[in-house]
């Protein structure tokens, strides 16, 4: 038997969508989104390219978890249009993103509190799961078989993330830091064309913070995941993503490389607090 | 299935790792040799897969250009690989040296400086980082392999190759000019080579390389085989440093040389659950493994239900009456075996499979004393947990417990080839064939260990107590004499108090002087729970540390060493006369402690001086001021006035053990 096989194995983004690395893979066009006569989003355009790692920062309030949701289709903005691998978007549902190869985290942690690591990140293979629900529950043959190749690929994602320790372990016991961890092992479980992280680093110290850093690097890197994260931490945005762009109040007052965004006198402004007309 | 054990490859018996490896190929070729959990599943090797292994990677190395004599440095923790890289290193002629996975840069350097290291087998990114930043600090390094691919694929050092990329380059070698060369290679190795390089950690000065010839090692082995007879049925769990002579021996010698399989678990923090899966039948751990268990299953216990608690005190109380006398074989009641067994039903078993010892034949412990409370309970559950004193220069193996002489105290009788004696100054020395070769580009320390004639120092002081056991008491240089000539060793009198749980830290004195006084640390965890028990209320810890009935219960742990003192020989003189318990905690912030929690005896005499003074002025009692360093270091003064209690000599009649004699 030689059943030891280390070849570098990929994860692999689903079905090669033909958009060529750096090329467009989800443009946002003048997006504006309003909750009654709260402007949460006004005339916003910008967008992700293939393989890179796009930061969203502003200061709170500014609309980007707004942003987020609607990338996810959980909210439908009133003006503006998206369009995700060549294809304009129509309404669309949470899960219906989620089929189209969109993955997200939660600034405050959705995973099953009661079920385990391993369990959890099952979950996030759940839109890749062929047999229906009667193959499921029957488990034999061609549902076992699939049940196997699913738990190597969440076996990967648990060696990759090191979490080898909790595999067993219900979230719920878990300190803050690992339970993030867990909810980017289901988001990536998923295999996403465009992983959304919303606050990956928040609530952590610096060492956990290394980590995290380190892993979201690594799953670009080794995987070619296109990663758009909102994120507080200005170190960890200008070493982390290629591309930044800045909200305040629900507009763009910039976009570009982390150096430029720097020397952007409007986002100073943003940050340091202007008064504002 | 395996032939019938043959011990001769071509006639002759084999003299090196990678000889008896072909040896295993053959009479072992279709047992498991080795096991690593990888994502989630428990794989394996035979020893003819094993084989094909090392011979694909150790040609890839040969056509990469490692040749007889160069060193290869390996940097990691337990993973196959790692261990495949000792054998195909050793088949080309060349020296592996494990180094340390957890060693800063700097210190790796030195290391691979001093041994002159060429190649470099690391672990994963983090390893390869390290060696990547020493750069042109170490000017002989050429190539790097290494064994986990993540976050190295972008990497373009033309020198950094995987172990898969290195193996299927030795497929091509092999499928190209075959092996006949490789395995002629091989057969030319001798007993006397140099086998391996381990530099020693080194509490002083820098690392010493200790160099072991295949001899050292292979002599080692077998004898700790045939002592414990071990054979192709063990199974061990690799998990303690690969740097570390007991892993070189117990996982890598041993295992060679007897055919037994070798488990690599999936992660270091993973060890207990893969223990627990595996079930070792060879067990080696130092002493604070066993205690950390011990208290982890304390703990549980007492969040345990009402029923379960009493149910695992009933029978843990049998257990430490019988036993074991039931495993040293002794005369134990019938109704008392019975209550035994159906413990082994319902508590033992259960407790030894959660730890993972279920399938333990034999279990070690060494490197420091173990507690007695600590060895008994293990013991107790049936397992055959021994000690043994080892070094690296001796290839591990010095003195080991044989089955059915157990006790707490010792290390056992010499293992088989070894001779022991003990010195004028009271230090152990020995003389065995696996005395190592020397120490690496260091003549001077090499001269200063091993004499002409090979025997080798240990720097520990000791003697061979009325059973013909050997007794470890203290690091020679901290052994000195009372007044009167009487031995003092008070590493071996503040280990004895320090396996009271009620105490923390003990610093004993009495080099020179005209009796042995000590000063106490309470442990505040287990004494405020005492406290808490017996209504005893205390406003902070120097209240709690002076408290009369505290200062009472220490007088009763200080007369049972007193006791246990007076029954040996060596020691009776050494009573402890005087004690008194300081007011505040041993530091590591004060510099009272070093970092790893030892004591600093020196920096202690001279602080507490007066304290000191006062134990052998005869005054009952002396007020002390002592500057202290917060955490957040701000500085603070406490004052106390620190009690000084006599303790009366327990008078020395006879020694009970050759009375029984």
């Amino acid at each position: 038997m030689n059943a030891h096989v280390q070849a570098p194995r990929s994860l692999g983004v689903r079905a090669d969508d033909g958009i060529a690395r750096g090329a467009p893979l989800l443009v946002m066009d003048n997006i504006s989104l309003a909750f009654g006569g709260v402007k949460a989003i006004t005339d916003i355009s910008f967008d992700v390219r293939k393989g890179e790692i796009r930061a969203i920062i502003g200061p709170n309030g500014a609309g980007k978890t707004s942003m987020l949701n609607v990338i996810n289709g959980f909210y439908h903005p009133q003006k503006g249009t998206i369009t995700f691998r060549g294809q304009a978007r129509r309404r669309m549902r949470p899960h219906e993103a989620a089929r189209q190869g969109i993955a997200r985290t939660f600034q405050n942690i959705a995973l099953f509190k009661g079920m385990t690591t391993l369990d959890n990140i099952m979950t996030g293979r759940i839109t890749l799961m062929k047999r229906n629900m009667a193959w499921q529950a029957l488990w034999r043959g061609p549902a076992e078989r699939e049940e196997i190749e699913h738990r190597e690929a969440v076996e990967q994602i648990i060696d990759f993330l090191e979490i080898e320790h909790i595999r067993k372990v219900p979230v719920g016991r878990l300190p803050y830091g690992l339970q993030k961890r867990v909810e980017l092992g289901r988001a990536l479980a998923a295999e996403p064309a465009l992983l959304l992280l919303d606050e990956p680093m928040a609530g952590m110290n610096v060492e956990e913070k290394e980590d995290m850093s380190r892993f979201i690097l690594d799953v670009n890197q080794q995987y070619g995941t296109t990663i758009a994260l909102i994120e507080h931490d200005m170190g960890v945005v200008m070493d982390l993503s290629d591309r930044v762009v800045v909200l305040d109040y629900g507009r763009k007052i910039g976009d570009g490389s982390p150096d430029d965004v720097r020397n952007n006198q409007a986002v100073i402004d943003a940050y340091l607090g202007v008064p504002h007309e | 299935m395996p032939s019938p054990a043959n011990d001769s490859v071509r006639g002759r018996e084999p003299a090196t790792f990678p000889q008896f490896l072909l040896l295993n190929e053959q009479r072992f070729g279709s047992i498991a040799a080795m096991r690593h959990k990888d994502g989630g599943i428990w794989r394996s090797w035979t020893w003819a897969e094993l084989c094909d292994e090392v011979r694909a990677y150790s040609l890839g190395l040969r056509e990469l250009g490692l040749k007889a004599g160069d060193r290869v440095a390996i940097i990691g923790q337990n993973r196959p690989r790692l261990y495949w890289t000792f054998c195909a290193v050793q088949a080309l002629g060349a020296v592996p040296v494990p180094v340390y996975a957890d060693s800063v840069a700097d210190e790796m350097v030195y290391v691979l400086n001093h041994a002159e290291v060429t190649f470099a087998v690391a672990q994963d990114q983090e390893q390869v980082d390290k060696v990547l930043s020493m750069g042109d600090q170490a000017p002989l390094l050429r190539t790097i392999l290494y064994d986990e691919t993540r976050g190295l694929r972008d990497y373009e050092e033309s020198n950094l190759h995987s172990i898969d990329a290195v193996q299927a380059m030795g497929r091509e070698a092999l499928a190209r000019s075959g092996d006949t060369e490789w395995k002629a290679g091989i057969a030319a190795g001798k007993g006397g080579d140099l086998a391996v390089m381990l530099y020693t950690s080194g509490t002083t000065g820098k690392p010493k390389g200790v160099m072991l010839s295949f001899d050292n090692l292979v002599i080692s082995a077998r004898s700790g085989n045939s002592f414990d007879k071990l054979d192709f049925n063990e199974v061990v769990l690799a998990y303690l440093p690969l740097a570390w002579v007991g892993d070189h021996v117990f996982t890598y010698a041993q295992a060679y040389v007897a055919g037994y399989c070798v488990c690599c678990p999936e992660s270091p923090d993973t060890v207990s659950e893969d223990r627990r899966e595996i079930a070792p039948t060879y067990f080696f751990a130092p002493p604070r493994v066993y205690e950390t268990l011990l208290t982890g299953i304390m703990v549980r216990m007492e969040d345990a239900g009402k029923w379960k608690k009493r149910m695992f005190r009933y029978f843990m109380d049998n257990a430490r009456r019988v036993g074991e006398p039931i495993l040293n074989g002794e005369k134990v009641s019938l109704s008392d075996r019975i209550k035994y067994r159906l413990g082994e039903l319902m508590v033992y078993g259960p407790l030894k499979n959660q730890l993972g010892f279920l399938n333990m034949r034999v279990g070690y412990t060494a490197g420091e004393a173990i507690g007695p409370e600590i060895f008994r309970f293990y013991r107790s559950l049936g397992l055959n947990l021994k000690q043994l004193y080892g070094q690296t220069e001796a290839s591990v193996y010095i003195s080991a417990q044989p089955d059915g002489e157990i006790s707490a105290e010792t290390v056992g009788r010499p293992s088989p080839g070894v001779e022991i004696e003990i010195a004028e100054s009271g230090e152990v020395m020995y003389r065995s064939p696996g005395v190592f070769l020397g120490y690496y580009k260091n003549e001077e320390a090499t001269r200063s260990t091993k004499t002409e004639d090979g025997w080798v120092h240990t720097g520990d002081a000791g003697f061979i107590d009325a059973e013909g056991h050997l007794r470890i008491i203290d690091r020679a240089k901290d052994v000195g004499r009372l007044a009167d000539g009487s031995l003092f060793a008070p590493k071996y009198i503040e280990n004895k108090l320090k396996f009271f749980p009620n105490i923390k830290e003990v610093v004993a004195f009495g080099d020179g002087r005209d009796f042995v006084a000590v000063f106490l640390n309470i442990d505040l965890t287990s004494v405020a729970s005492w406290a808490e028990r017996n209504n005893v209320s205390y406003a902070s810890y120097q209240e709690l540390a002076a408290h009369p009935r505290v200062y009472a219960m220490m007088e009763e742990h200080v007369d049972q060493v007193n006791r246990d003192l007076a029954s040996e020989e060596m020691m009776a003189g050494s009573q402890i006369r005087r004690f008194l318990v300081l007011h505040k905690e041993l530091d590591a912030d004060d510099g009272e402690l070093t970092r790893t929690q030892k004591v600093r005896r020196s920096f202690i005499a001279e602080r507490y001086g007066e304290l000191i003074e006062a134990l052998y002025d005869g005054s009952t009692s002396k007020h002390v001021d002592t500057e202290v360093v917060f955490e957040d270091g701000r500085k603070g003064r406490i004052s106390a006035t620190v009690e000084i209690r006599d303790r009366p000599p327990v008078p020395v009649t006879a020694f009970r053990k050759e009375a029984a004699e």
